[in-house]
């Protein structure tokens, strides 16, 4: 089991991203970054201070910026291309699709502002089908963090890995979940809480609600087992399937279309051994403007869901 | 001027690139004889006079770079590779076969000497400009060469690649646009008209070479007219579609379509008397 606890401290990823950049900067002078645009608020714009020289501003054409991130890594450079995940995966994946995944050329998309939480700018700055997206291609390793302690163990780790990798990391500040570094790896996920009623697994910015809801549920006696899968692909599927040996069922959550998310790779992976299952995301639905945490109410991205859909689940099975 | 020796060498590789072209394709049944005639003779002079690399070492990471950005061109661009010394001439009958390593569409994981996977029109270019980008990062003198189609440039990456390929003054850049005025439904100007397009690339910070793309003289001695000024340079190669055989010049028929039994004997003769002629 890992540790993890949810304080009233904060960190935003975007911040913890631009500090592992330039740490890994200093380390590896292959590392390059490109940006669209963007890079005040996808903080790459701090490694470009640093390292003026492996900094490009490509503009607002991101599909371009894919195609000049695989040329790049095609002469031997870990290249990270940053922007808003709508635009990373939406506008560009033809680009993504053809220079970077087929060829299984070295470069990381680290999008920023995924999911509702994206708040204000409304449905169409609010990427919810980024993971169904990059999920299909062949050779593409998805990520999406919980907190900033683990973001900055995913920017090295990705470095490492010589493939493409898409990482999806939101706009808001998030709650400190990880207090020491060095458990972040690629295709790993990891126990927060044991239990044996049922396995609650969650990515990204939902693993600190899974983690709240952990507790209301112990309040009613419910003994929750929460997963923390921080790789959507590939997926710890060892994990899920011995989670829905152990609990008989689960409830997925994301910030993230149910269709083609994290909620579908667990269901696949149980598929010969089905146990009951929610999968608790945005219900084929675009957002629409509003503050973060209203959004998260609206659409069921809370622990209270959590809770109300686990109790559901076993009151049926 | 280059000797007239050298021009007669390249002319017969490209006389060879077109035979292979025909062979490969007629083999697979499918493919697209008239795009890759008419950049034989580009790709002749290509690789066997102008880009500095190596066979033996097909990632030496020295070596001139070359993105085939309309490749549909596979065949010819296999040709050349092969002819090059890449992998053995007879691989070229596999063209499409599963399981071979000559995918329909140029793969860089599977086909030594292919430097980038290209076959969705207008990536090739985006990608070209990284690759200026890392020499120009890391001090190297290697160039660039992106082959565009003509109809590729209807894409509006291709304007995005070629906005940042003069932002950031990349000079070891070269574009070559297979100027055949042909795409799959129509001659280009009907279909999405690309004139004036010397004019459009100047606007975008390019110097523009308007040549004669079937002229080996000329296109050898193009390369030496290019200036490391900062700019990037495109060679606009006029050209004809399915160059070499004549019932395939200039039609439309022959984009993305096989020879019939009778029409590769037809072809490959009137290949072969070209060769005969070139002897003489």
């Amino acid at each position: 089991m890992i540790d993890a606890t949810i304080t009233d401290k904060k960190r935003n990823l975007r911040d913890a991203y631009s500090s592992a950049l330039i740490a890994l900067g200093r380390r590896n002078p292959d590392v390059v970054v490109l940006d669209a645009d963007l890079a005040l608020s996808t903080k790459t714009k701090r490694f470009g201070t640093v390292f003026p020289d492996r900094f490009f501003d490509m503009g607002i054409a991101e599909a371009n910026m894919m195609g000049v991130a695989a040329g790049l890594a095609a002469c031997g450079k870990i290249v990270f291309a940053s922007t808003f995940a709508v635009f990373a995966t939406g506008r560009s994946y033809d680009a993504i699709r053809q220079s970077i995944a087929y060829p299984e050329l070295n470069v990381k998309i680290v999008a920023t502002h995924a999911g509702i939480s994206v708040g204000g700018d409304g449905a169409s700055h609010q990427m919810l089908e980024d993971i169904a997206l990059m999920r299909a291609l062949p050779n593409m390793v998805v990520i999406a963090p919980a907190d900033a302690t683990e973001m900055e163990d995913v920017v090295p780790a990705i470095a490492e890995h010589n493939g493409p990798c898409y990482v999806r990391i939101g706009r808001a500040d998030a709650p400190i979940l990880f207090e020491t570094h060095g458990m972040f790896e690629i295709g790993k996920g990891y126990v927060l809480r044991e239990g044996s009623d049922i396995t609650v697994i969650a990515t990204g910015t939902m693993t600190a609600e899974a983690l709240k809801a952990y507790d209301l549920l112990k309040k009613e006696k419910i003994d929750a087992r929460i997963i923390h899968m921080p790789t959507i692909k590939p997926l710890d599927e060892k994990l899920v399937r011995k989670a829905a040996k152990e609990t008989g069922r689960i409830i997925t959550c994301e910030e993230h279309t149910v269709i083609g998310g994290l909620g579908d790779a667990v269901a696949m992976a149980i598929a010969k051994k089905p146990v009951p299952m929610i999968r608790i995301g945005v219900n084929d639905v675009f957002g629409e403007s509003g503050e973060a945490w209203q959004l998260m109410e609206k659409y069921g991205l809370t622990a209270e869901n959590i809770v109300k859909r686990a109790k559901e689940l076993i009151k049926k099975s | 001027m280059h000797d007239e020796k050298l021009i007669k060498e390249i002319k017969r590789k490209a006389l060879e690139i077109r035979k292979w072209v025909i062979e490969s394709v007629y083999r697979a049944g499918s493919g697209h004889p008239g795009g890759s005639l008419s950049v034989a003779d580009i790709l002749a002079c290509l690789y066997f006079h102008e880009m500095r690399h190596n066979p033996k070492d097909p990632k030496w990471p020295d070596r001139d770079r070359l993105v085939l950005s309309k490749g549909h061109a596979a065949p010819a661009l296999y040709a050349a590779l092969a002819l090059a010394g890449y992998f053995p001439v007879e691989e070229l009958k596999n063209l499409r076969k599963i399981g071979h390593f000559l995918q329909g569409h140029p793969c860089m994981k599977k086909v030594p000497g292919v430097d980038m996977s290209t076959g969705s029109l207008g990536h090739g270019l985006s990608v070209a400009v990284g690759m200026a980008l890392a020499g120009k990062l890391d001090k190297k003198d290697y160039r660039v060469f992106a082959i565009l189609g003509d109809g590729e440039v209807q894409e509006g990456q291709i304007w995005e690649a070629a906005n940042a390929a003069s932002h950031y003054k990349l000079d070891n850049l070269i574009a070559i646009l297979d100027r055949n005025k042909l795409q799959i439904d129509g001659p280009t100007e009907e279909i999405m008209h690309l004139e004036p397009l010397a004019w459009r690339w100047q606007a975008f910070g390019w110097d523009v070479i308007e040549i004669d793309g079937h002229d080996i003289e000329e296109i050898l001695g193009t390369f030496h007219e290019i200036k490391l000024n900062e700019k990037p340079t495109i060679i606009i190669a006029n050209t004809i579609k399915g160059k070499g055989v004549s019932f395939m010049e200039g039609t439309l028929s022959f984009h993305g379509k096989p020879p019939s039994e009778e029409q590769y004997i037809r072809a490959m003769s009137e290949l072969e008397q070209a060769e005969r002629e070139l002897n003489d």
